[in-house]
């Protein structure tokens, strides 16, 4: 059974989960500019892993795996299953969300 | 007609009459259960009666954003350019995962409560305000028959190219059985065989990355070649002449500014459950990020395996590709992919300049202005069913024309549309989930400058610290948004508990 939540709690785990994605696109953001232009720029004689250049290695093959594991990772711990339907009334609690 | 031309053909067009009969067959079994359950024909037509499951939504969202141009212009610019375009449709990667992350479960509940079937719908409930159901309407009308248009002629292009058969051939069978199964078979038709589109192009994408390693003689001799004839192919400046602001501008255009995208933002309202939702946030990711990689790679890697005096434009290096080194089997199978890039971005946009058309202008104003609306009459139910699926049909042909006569570049007009709905919708649908003070003079000032600016900017080539027109018209369109809202009437106490109680 997917459990209720009150209004106030549904809204309150939306908010959280809106930031969190945020955060994890930031951070995707911030991994694919310093690996990539970061390392590009620091030196001009590229390292070479598999024929690609490490900059391109890094930020766009590893950066996919990584998020994709981040992304897995993420919405099971800190995404709730609840009622997009019904709402549990206020003071009387049901369900089993923690 | 050669006999590999057949071959091709017969392939495509078994491919594309799969895509006709599951299409219908899905409306026809749809329509028996609506009739058994007794829901209303608008939300069944146009939100598939809000029971998409993880797989389908991850596909539908994926369908829709990737265009033509992931498949043929973005690959075509990556042989020029190289490593650089791969690395800038990375950007992609979070795409499906920000978009569900921040839209999905708000848009589920809000949708439910005010029984929304479309963005607008959301827009009329939040901000009560007649001028912007209208201004979002018309924008979203206008700008999905450019995008409609300029798919179409990708795929009729793509069509030509390969078959040497005239393009209107090409347009004549894929567009027909485009228009048919969204006509008749509505919402539910559009994200089935979005599905199995997404899955032909997933397949679209093994088959190019595999022809071109294999014909290469493998990694190590493809960069090899690569050093030689593209030196700069591992530069992602590309020796100086891809500036570092105009790559960074994609995290607008195809970033963030995708969440104001109406027909992405849409399928949010369309899920079963919140299970569902976090599926296709995982699904979505690996997929999009799989397409994006495998088709620019094969695009930078192609220099080692096509000459550069062997195309015309940078558009014929993924068709040249197919017809030098595919076997007329396994090409019909790969060039499925991109018309099936066309097709579902085509399907999702019709069914929303129709539900815009009739839901948003003729069941808000024009039928209330008669006092013919009763949502529980049968009868009513029925003329507008009838009147959806003409509305569909007559958008459908008319883009189709405009098809047959074209405009040039249309990978501008493309990107033109996709910048101006970001600037007319992103600030009015994010800020009006999450920001109490948004309001409709904020959302109004906002979508009408925002455009206004970005047209404007774009026909005159203004550049904004070297970054290309969509980043300051957001900034500034988010400006006037915040503004407008901090002036304007706040909006009721009953909007203000609908959506943040």
């Amino acid at each position: 059974m997917v459990p209720k939540l009150t209004e106030k709690e549904r809204n309150l785990q939306i908010k959280k989960e809106a930031l969190i994605s945020i955060g994890l696109y930031v951070a995707f953001f911030l991994w694919w500019y310093f690996a990539g232009y970061g390392l590009a720029e620091a030196s001009k004689e590229y390292i070479y892993i598999m024929g690609l250049p490490l900059w391109f290695f890094l930020s766009c093959v590893v950066g996919y795996v990584l998020f994709c594991i981040a992304v897995i990772v993420v919405v099971k711990m800190f995404f709730k299953d609840f009622s997009l339907d019904e709402i549990a009334e206020e003071g009387r609690r049901e369900g089993d969300e923690g | 007609m050669s006999s590999y031309t057949i071959t091709l053909m017969t392939v495509l067009v078994l491919y594309l009459l799969a895509n006709l009969g599951i299409g219908l067959f899905i409306s026809k079994k749809q329509a028996k259960l609506d009739a058994e359950a007794g829901t209303g024909f608008i939300n069944n037509y146009f939100i598939g009666g809000r029971s998409m499951g993880g797989l389908v939504l991850a596909m539908t969202l994926i369908a829709t954003f990737t265009s033509a141009s992931s498949f043929i212009g973005g690959p075509g610019v990556a042989y020029s350019k190289g490593l650089v375009w791969v690395y800038l449709s990375i950007i992609q990667v979070p795409t499906a995962f920000i978009i569900l992350g921040i839209l999905g479960k708000k848009f589920a509940i809000i949708s439910r409560k005010t029984n929304a079937v479309t963005v607008t719908d959301y827009l009329r409930a939040r901000y009560k305000s007649p001028v912007v159901v209208i201004v979002s309407s018309i924008a979203l009308v206008l700008f999905f028959m450019a995008q409609m248009m300029s798919q179409f002629i990708g795929g009729a292009v793509l069509f030509q190219t390969i078959t040497g058969l005239p393009y209107v051939y090409g347009l004549l069978l894929f567009g027909a059985i485009v228009i048919l199964y969204t006509t008749i078979g509505g919402f539910k038709a559009v994200v089935t065989t979005d599905t199995i589109q997404g899955l032909v192009m997933v397949l679209g994408g093994f088959i190019i990355l595999f022809t071109i390693v294999r014909v290469g003689g493998g990694f190590e001799a493809i960069v090899e070649k690569l050093n030689v004839v593209n030196p700069t192919w591992n530069d992602p400046t590309v020796g100086g002449t891809t500036p570092k602001a105009y790559v960074m501008s994609f995290w607008v255009l195809v970033g963030i500014g995708v969440l104001g995208l109406p027909q992405t933002a849409v399928r949010g309202m369309g899920f079963k459950d919140t299970k569902s939702l976090h599926n296709a946030m995982i699904y979505g990711t690996i997929v999009v990020g799989f397409l994006m990689l495998v088709m620019h790679i094969s695009g930078a890697f192609a220099p080692a395996v096509l000459d550069p005096s062997e195309i015309a434009s940078s558009d014929y290096v993924v068709p040249t590709l197919v017809l030098k080194y595919m076997n007329p089997v396994v090409a019909g199978l790969f060039i499925a992919a991109p018309l099936s890039a066309v097709m579902s971005t085509v399907s999702s946009l019709l069914i929303l300049a129709s539900a815009a058309i009739v839901k948003d202008i003729y069941l808000n104003y024009i039928a209330k202005e008669k006092g013919n609306v009763d949502k529980n009459d049968a009868k009513f139910d029925k003329k507008i069913g009838k009147m959806s699926m003409i509305t569909t049909l007559i958008v459908g042909i008319i883009v189709f024309i405009f098809t047959i006569y074209p405009p040039d570049l249309i990978v501008w007009i493309n990107l033109f549309a996709m910048g101006g709905l970001e600037c007319a919708f992103l600030c009015p649908i994010l800020f009006g989930l999450y920001w109490k003070k948004a309001n409709a003079t904020g959302a109004i000032l906002s979508s009408v400058i925002g455009v206004v600016c970005f047209l404007l900017m774009t026909t005159y080539k203004v550049s904004i610290l070297g970054t290309t027109p969509i980043v300051p018209s957001i900034v500034v369109s988010i400006a006037v948004f915040v503004v407008g809202s901090l002036v304007g009437k706040k909006s009721d106490e009953e909007t203000l508990k609908l959506f943040y109680s």
